[in-house]
């Protein structure tokens, strides 16, 4: 009794009281903002005769674009439209994603170089790309770089394969023969065959503990079949050169100048970011590993690959999502020099042409959202998993 | 008892000392290393002689005009010229002087903060924090005290870079706390507002954000009323940093041993007393570094700033090199904007590293 | 132990043997003319105070650190530049750390098999049931798929001692076992350097555990400044020591 009257009389000095008062005002706030903003939004609509919804979706969009993925004309409609941007993202994404990591990872471990000389110009690099914007980096090889660069006519060419001129980069495409199927078989096979050769020799070692030279073989195999298959069926497929008629290039794959600019920045940029990662990576092993695999006589390509990889990629993957996450989220920085991505074809072309601001934003932060959860989601499992157990 | 005689240090071998042996070991310590030397030599010598000779021996510096250029050269002339343009945008010539005087401000401002021995630096901190922007905007904007106002418009170039960027952090810096308080707060609710809150911004690129504040803004409020342009971009680019911020504010409470929340609390501080008086000035000190990253990151983005039509660094260097009368210096344009972003960027990176090492060492005791 | 018991077990064969071994950090002369000679079956403990030399002259031994001058011959193969010998070395002589370094991303068992897998070509099978065997010696085998930092100290040091058995070493190093553990963790990685010592390993152990070097050694060497200053059978180092710093040094660390 004397307790409930403590209590009922400085309900303000509850701990638990004034923890749920403050959420529910915390929930109002948000609420009665959100409302505020809902109802000025409407009022500002009706005004401009803007009637909200994504009917606009089917409609025809009437206008071009410059590089599409999927078949695209002017009289299709926005939806498809928003498609071609979408595949124009995720192309840009995912190759630049390859670029970076590779051009990252070579550079990550030239810094740990015991040569003094690639050390130093791979600390330069890192440290000169990573301090320039990336949108200047995009614009520089855009309007610098491939401004420069000569009309068709008079092409840089090289090895008569490859060429590259003001309207882009044309490289050699190939084209499927008679001789695709069993030649495609044949990579299969392949394929298969070094898997289950891999197989065979991790068993053969916990039997005999004889080893096997594995990557040769897979390598011999890879090649040897899909050779062979060529060799009896004839050509899988054959390439057609660019070639130079009347004032432009046909035949073979273009890369367009947008395309190219962005891909190169967008590589350049994030790869000194990965080569960071890369090197703390390998550095977070402690140089004790090292020496206790010494000492114990493992080779050092096998110290690498048993003891110091598996440890330094525990570090570096969760960073390096980030940097993929970072890099697909700056691909949007197409809008600057207008490749049309997601971003620059619907939240900037389609935006200004039916009005539908709240429309076509959400739906482009929408993509990124579920992009960007999905990795941090999929992220979250993996360190979960590959936490080292400690006590 | 005998004494042991020490015999003397002698100087290491001839082949392990010197710059013979420390090319051996570091150039050409086997084969391998021999030729990535020799490759990493012919890289150099591809690009820097060139580099050289078109940047500084080919180069024009003297001259007011196009026509002074000798082909071949990097024509420096142009950014001789523009160069007004490259720092104060559109801001009227004989006003800036005003800008000059708040930059000067905010560096004799921010000095006291780095001298170790001041003595009660949090409060100075928060006084100039209050004073100075105030300050800032009555010199840059003008209008009041006789000076003559000058419209946002107007501002540009580096000017309105470092404006951007400073403003964001500046503002990005308490929303982002408050947010990181909230993500580790014992109640459901606020943590789920603050963590929704958090990876919305973080989900998105910067350039949809700037899309949204500079259509969607305008719905958003009330009929009639309106802001300017470069205030709208500010509020995009606060609400956004303060998402970043709060992550590194995060990681910083986290750091925070659980010790010193149970003696906060042991000595009846309430939850606000406790972390501002205990827990967050420790944090912040701590995650200091990690501030100066964000703003690197921030600085770089305020470049996107152009897409909504800003005249900042970056775009003023844009529109000087579509300029008819200059046409053909966008290298020289991007190389020059290139240096100064790079220069901002490079010495706040080896300042926070400078101070990351710092706490590193302080803390392993 | 009595005198005989000490040197019971102590072949002719001359497993180590280092002649006027000197080395260099940079300008910094670390060891100066060691010379030393190890036989099979000895046990020989080093001490002496911090930045002696005392680690670099074992860690000489596996090649962990390069000698610059004077030679050092491990069970008959000359250390030099030759790779192959420096591997063959490393087969032969087991190495345990101060911080143990166990690889923390392989269970107990993974990092006792690894080595005899990939260096000795044993079968899997084969190197499960010597790692479990040494597991057995170091009285840890229920913890064997457990991970390194499931462990505590003392535990993993033992781990860190049977993976260095699985490679059947003719020679252990020892490199300040003990200074890294709780105390209470001391005695039980002790009581297995005492196990092994009398089953006739050639020891070769930096430690500051005097009573370890009294009851095990038989040979202790001081060190002070890159040089052996002293070196004799324990009852003789530790009760009538002839050198003044040898002495001193005693003095400071039995109180």
């Amino acid at each position: 009794m004397s307790k409930s009257i403590g209590t009922s009389g400085s309900l303000i000095n509850d701990p638990r009281a004034r923890a749920w008062a403050f959420q529910i005002l915390a929930i109002v706030v948000v609420a009665a903002l959100g409302w505020y903003l809902f109802n000025n939004t409407q009022t500002n609509l009706e005004h401009r005769g803007i009637t909200s919804g994504f009917a606009f979706l089917e409609h025809s969009a009437g206008f071009g674009v410059s590089q599409s993925l999927i078949d695209y004309n002017e009289s299709d409609s926005y939806g498809r439209l928003f498609l071609v941007g979408l595949a124009n993202t995720l192309l840009v994404s995912i190759l630049g994603i390859i670029l970076a990591t590779v051009l990252g990872f070579v550079i990550g471990i030239a810094r740990l170089s015991p040569n003094w000389l690639v050390r130093k110009l791979s600390a330069i690099y890192i440290e000169t790309f990573r301090n320039i914007p990336p949108l200047l980096q995009i614009f520089f090889w855009y309007f610098a770089v491939l401004r420069l660069v000569p009309g068709p006519r008079q092409s840089l060419s090289f090895f008569d394969a490859l060429f590259l001129n003001n309207r882009g980069l044309y490289v050699p495409a190939p084209v499927s023969a008679d001789g695709i199927v069993p030649f495609l078989v044949a990579v299969v096979l392949a394929v298969v065959a070094s898997i289950i050769l891999a197989r065979w020799v991790k068993v053969r070692r916990d039997k005999t503990g004889r080893g096997f030279p594995l990557l040769l073989t897979s390598i011999v195999l890879l090649i040897a079949l899909p050779g062979l298959a060529a060799l009896i069926f004839g050509a899988p497929f054959h390439w057609t050169v660019p070639e130079l008629k009347g004032f432009n290039f046909q035949g073979g794959w273009v890369v367009i100048p947008e395309l190219f600019a962005l891909l190169v920045a967008l590589s350049v940029y994030t790869a000194a970011f990965i080569a960071e990662t890369v090197r703390s990576g390998i550095q977070s092993v402690s140089h004790g590993q090292t020496e206790a695999a010494n000492s114990l006589g493992l080779k050092p390509s096998r110290t690498l690959r048993m003891v110091i990889i598996p440890q330094s990629m525990r570090v570096i993957i969760p960073p390096l999502t980030s940097q993929y996450l970072n890099l697909t989220k700056n691909s949007s920085l197409a809008a600057g020099i207008g490749y049309p991505d997601m971003v620059s074809l619907f939240a900037g072309t389609v935006l200004n042409q039916t009005g539908q601001a709240i429309e076509t934003i959400a739906i482009t932060m929408s993509v990124y959202l579920v992009i960007s959860l999905s990795i941090s989601l999929l992220m979250n499992v993996y360190n979960k998993r590959m936490a080292l157990r400690e006590r | 008892m005998s004494t042991h005689t020490f015999k003397p240090d002698l100087p290491p071998p001839n082949r392990s000392i010197g710059a013979w042996a420390w090319m051996r070991a570091n150039l050409f310590s086997s084969v391998f290393n021999t030729l990535l030397t020799l490759l990493a030599l012919y890289l150099v010598w591809l690009l820097v002689p060139p580099m050289i000779k078109w940047a500084f021996l080919d180069a024009t510096f003297r001259g007011t005009e196009r026509s002074d250029c000798t082909p071949g050269g990097a024509c420096w002339v142009f950014i001789k010229m523009r160069f007004g343009q490259f720092m104060y945008g559109f801001y009227p010539p004989e006003l800036r002087w005003r800008v000059d005087l708040t930059l000067l401000l905010a560096i004799v401002g921010t000095v006291p903060l780095f001298i170790k021995a001041m003595p009660r630096k949090a409060i100075y901190g928060i006084a100039f924090l209050i004073i100075y922007p105030v300050v800032a905007w009555v010199l840059l904007h003008g209008g009041v005290l006789g000076l003559d106002a000058v419209p946002t418009s107007r501002w540009g170039g580096l000017t309105l870079t470092l404006v951007i960027a400073s403003v964001g952090i500046a503002g990005a810096l308490p929303l982002g706390i408050f947010l990181a308080l909230g993500r580790r707060s014992e109640m459901p609710a606020v943590r789920v507002l603050c963590v929704t809150f958090i990876e919305f911004w973080r989900g998105i690129p910067l350039i949809t954000v700037l899309f949204m504040s500079s259509v969607m803004l305008p719905l958003f409020l009330p009929e009639g009323m309106s802001f300017d342009k470069l205030l709208r971009a500010l509020i995009g680019v606060i609400l956004f940093q303060s998402a970043y911020i709060a992550e590194v504010v995060r990681g910083g409470l986290q750091a925070i041993p659980k010790g010193q929340y149970e003696a906060a609390s042991a000595m009846g501080l309430g939850y606000w007393r406790a972390m501002g008086l205990v827990i967050l000035p420790q944090a912040l000190k701590l995650v200091i570094p990690g501030i100066v990253n964000t703003f690197i990151a921030l600085f770089k983005d305020t470049s996107l700033v152009i897409i909504i039509g800003l005249f900042d660094l970056l775009n003023s260097l844009h529109q000087a090199t579509v300029d008819p009368v200059w046409l053909g210096m966008s290298t020289e344009g991007y190389v020059f904007g290139a240096l100064i972003y790079w220069a901002f960027c490079f010495g706040m990176s080896q300042y926070s590293q400078r101070l990351e090492r710092r706490l590193d060492t302080s803390h392993r005791s | 132990m009595s005198e005989n018991a000490k040197s019971l077990g102590i072949g002719d064969k001359i497993m180590i043997q280092m002649q006027d071994v000197n080395k260099w950090y940079g300008q910094f002369h670390v060891l100066k003319d060691i010379n030393l000679t190890v036989r099979q079956g000895e046990r020989i403990v080093l001490c002496g105070p911090s930045g002696s030399g005392k680690s670099t002259t074992i860690r000489c031994i596996n090649r962990l650190e390069e000698h610059q001058k004077g030679n050092i011959v491990v069970d008959d193969v000359e250390l030099n530049g030759d790779l192959k010998n420096i591997e063959a070395i490393r087969r032969e002589v087991g190495m345990v750390f101060q911080h143990f370094n166990l690889f923390p991303h392989l269970t107990v068992l993974e990092n006792c098999t690894l080595a005899p897998i990939w260096v000795r070509k044993l079968p899997k099978k084969e190197a499960e049931e010597v790692a479990m065997h040494y597991l057995k010696r170091v009285r840890i085998p229920d913890q064997a798929h457990k991970y390194p930092g499931q462990l505590s100290g003392g535990q993993q040091q033992r781990v860190a001692i049977a993976r260095a058995l699985c490679m059947k070493p003719k020679i252990m190093l020892f490199d300040e076992p003990t200074s890294a553990l709780d105390p209470e963790m001391v005695k039980e990685v002790l009581d297995t350097m005492i196990g092994l010592a009398q089953d006739g390993m050639t020891m070769l152990c930096v430690t500051h555990e005097m009573g370890f070097a009294r009851t095990v050694a038989n040979r202790v060497i001081f060190m002070d400044k890159g040089e052996i200053v002293e070196q004799a059978p324990p009852d003789q180092f530790f009760d009538n020591p002839q050198n003044e710093r040898t002495k001193l040094f005693l003095g400071q660390i039995l109180h």
